[in-house]
């Protein structure tokens, strides 16, 4: 079963073009990240399959209904914002009671659904607070919570992280991630935070300019990147690029080498000069000039370098990615 | 805070500024106040000294509670601006919404067209609106005033209102859209509540002028039972003599309904501006 089918689904404002043909499947219970720059269309895609905007041209299938015409409550969808997004005349019982209401459930099924989503996100003692009395997190938890009770088909959540401090960020990501193991619920992401995407996707779709630059999981986007923005987007640090014809001569393709895959070595095809170092602990991240391109590596453990020394790369052909001019990946 | 708040003088000029001015303010009201206490002679004689058991009088409150209908006169004035001002907050309050809400075509245009009367006055066009008025029937009727203060207050509100509704949240209309809440309950229940004190400041701004205006009354409702305070405060005014004293007590009678209505206003302005700051 698929919980959402888009076939070629266009968009635009006016004259702007803003989504170009896409075309994606959700499966049942997948976790799938739209991942993109700002400006890709990821954000107007989300809103698009929740009807907050009409699509110009194409099929939006959602729980396989077709729902173009469809007005957003109807959808079977629940969404959590960035801004959170709660009514500030409601407190948290009534915030999370109110889709149910306008559906007309009910009131112990309300109540038993607001149990059930409190204890999952631990908001059983802020039940009876304001929004205006929560803090940041525990607001992003009542808008999770929000959409955990109307039971939805798809959960689309348009970067809900972003406005919460890093350490935050870290423990609400995890959060996330607990949640759709066990409601097992199908879900939509939209973020333009590489990690976010890594950890959190069962499916990354990678957005540029409003195309689909592609799809896969997270590792065979990272192992095998279509082109160079996909190579260049995941990952952090990004992978280094630079002209063939540094090492080999002769040629006008660019090579791509992640970060941890550079090594040092007496040598090594790259001679670089240090221009700084950071020391994280665990790992090294050397950031180096070679002939005016910046390449940075990222070494395991502890290394003494210092700004300024002169240092050699190596690092192994198969670990190599190729692209043309276009920035096309070549095998 | 800032030093400049802390510092004791700097404190002491900046009240001393506010209470200076706070006294030019109050003064003439404080002048028509106490010599509406007054008799006639001592009005003239002594026009500052405070009223005394000598000069102490209700002559001119008497006078006026005998003169014509005073309390009707009151509650047409009550009628005229609390229903202008409830239709001003209404439109404009969804003419506003409209314009900051939804894309259709000529939204600008629109939006320009309903900001025009603000640099247009209104009297400009009595003669026409009389001659409507009578062709509809409307002279004499209370119903002119409120749909012609209405017309007057609705620029600056649609102008003032739209403004601050771009700032709501889209996130939270959008969110009471995938609720399932209607267009007009998002307006009511979710965008007006945060738009209290922007629509408190233009309930403000057009209270008082409707409340003093004497043009339309005195041109579109002049009748016994249609008269506001204002215009029936004028029959003590005379070519020749004037009954100071009734003149200064209507006066006085007419600023209590007022300054209720924006004690009632200014604390929503207040409590808006404190529960944004405190958020």
């Amino acid at each position: 079963m698929t919980a959402l089918t888009l076939a070629s689904v266009n968009k635009s404002f006016g004259k702007t073009h803003v989504l170009k043909d896409i075309d994606l499947e959700v499966q049942d219970g997948e976790f799938v990240v739209f991942v993109g720059p700002s400006g890709c269309g990821k954000s107007t895609l989300l809103r698009v399959i929740a009807g907050l905007e009409d699509a110009s041209s194409g099929d939006i299938v959602i729980g396989g209904a077709r729902v173009n015409e469809t007005p957003p409550s109807k959808r079977g969808i629940a969404m959590v914002f960035q801004s959170y997004a709660l009514y500030p005349h409601l407190n948290v019982r009534g915030n999370m009671a109110l889709a149910l209401r306008q559906e007309g459930r009910p009131k112990a099924e309300i109540a038993q659904r607001i149990d059930r989503a409190a204890g999952m996100l631990n908001l059983k003692a802020y039940l009876d607070r304001y929004p205006s009395e929560l803090s940041g997190g525990q607001r992003q938890r009542v808008a999770i919570g929000r959409a955990i009770v109307r039971e939805p088909k798809l959960f689309l959540f348009d970067e809900p992280l972003s406005n919460l401090d890093a350490a935050l960020r870290m423990n609400t990501r995890l959060e996330i991630a607990n949640l759709h193991r066990q409601l097992g619920a199908s879900m939509v992401y939209v973020t333009h935070d590489q990690t976010e995407a890594m950890t959190l996707a069962d499916k990354i779709v990678v957005l540029r300019d409003g195309r689909v630059e592609q799809i896969g999981s997270p590792m065979a986007l990272y192992n095998d990147p279509a082109n160079r923005f996909v190579a260049g987007f995941l990952g952090a640090p990004s992978m280094n690029f630079f002209p063939e014809d540094l090492v080999a001569g002769g040629t006008h393709r660019t090579l791509g080498v992640r970060p941890e895959d550079l090594f040092l070595s007496e040598d090594g095809a790259l001679a670089a000069r240090v221009r700084h170092v950071e020391q994280l602990g665990g790992d090294t991240n050397v950031i180096a000039d070679v002939s005016g391109h910046q390449i940075t590596a990222r070494l395991f453990g502890q290394h003494a370098i210092d700004p300024g020394q002169e240092v050699r790369f190596g690092f192994e052909p198969r670990r190599v990615y190729r692209f043309d001019a276009e920035g096309a990946r070549l095998h | 805070m800032s030093s400049a708040r802390r510092n004791p003088l700097n404190a002491a000029a900046m009240h001393g500024a506010l209470i200076l001015y706070t006294l030019i303010a109050l003064f003439p009201v404080f002048v028509i106040l106490i010599n509406s206490f007054k008799e006639r002679r001592a009005i003239f004689r002594e026009p500052l000294a405070l009223p005394d058991g000598e000069s102490f009088s209700l002559i001119g409150y008497q006078t006026v509670l005998k003169q014509g209908d005073f309390l009707l006169y009151f509650q047409n004035s009550m009628i005229v601006t609390v229903g202008s001002l409830f239709f001003i907050l209404l439109f404009g309050a969804m003419a506003a919404y409209a314009l900051s809400e939804y894309r259709f075509r000529g939204s600008l245009l629109m939006g320009l067209y309903l900001a025009l009367g603000i640099m247009i006055p209104i009297r400009i066009g009595t003669v026409a609106i009389l001659e409507m008025m009578v062709a509809t029937g409307l002279v004499n009727t209370l119903w002119a005033l409120i749909l012609v203060y209405t017309a007057q207050g609705l620029p600056l509100a649609v102008f003032i209102l739209s403004e601050f509704m771009r700032q709501v949240s889209d996130d939270l209309k959008n969110a009471g859209r995938i609720d399932g809440l209607s267009e007009y309950t998002i307006f009511f229940r979710l965008v007006l509540p945060l738009v209290r004190p922007a629509m408190a400041t233009v309930a403000v701004f057009n209270m008082i002028p409707i409340w003093n205006d004497l043009w339309f009354p005195l041109i579109l409702a002049p009748s016994e039972e249609t008269k506001t305070l204002t215009l029936g405060s004028q029959v003590f005014i005379g070519q020749f003599v004037t009954d100071w004293n009734a003149v200064l007590s209507a006066l006085s009678m007419a600023i209590l309904p007022v300054l209720v209505l924006y004690v009632i206003f200014s604390r929503q302005l207040i409590r808006g501006i404190t529960s944004g700051a405190v958020k």
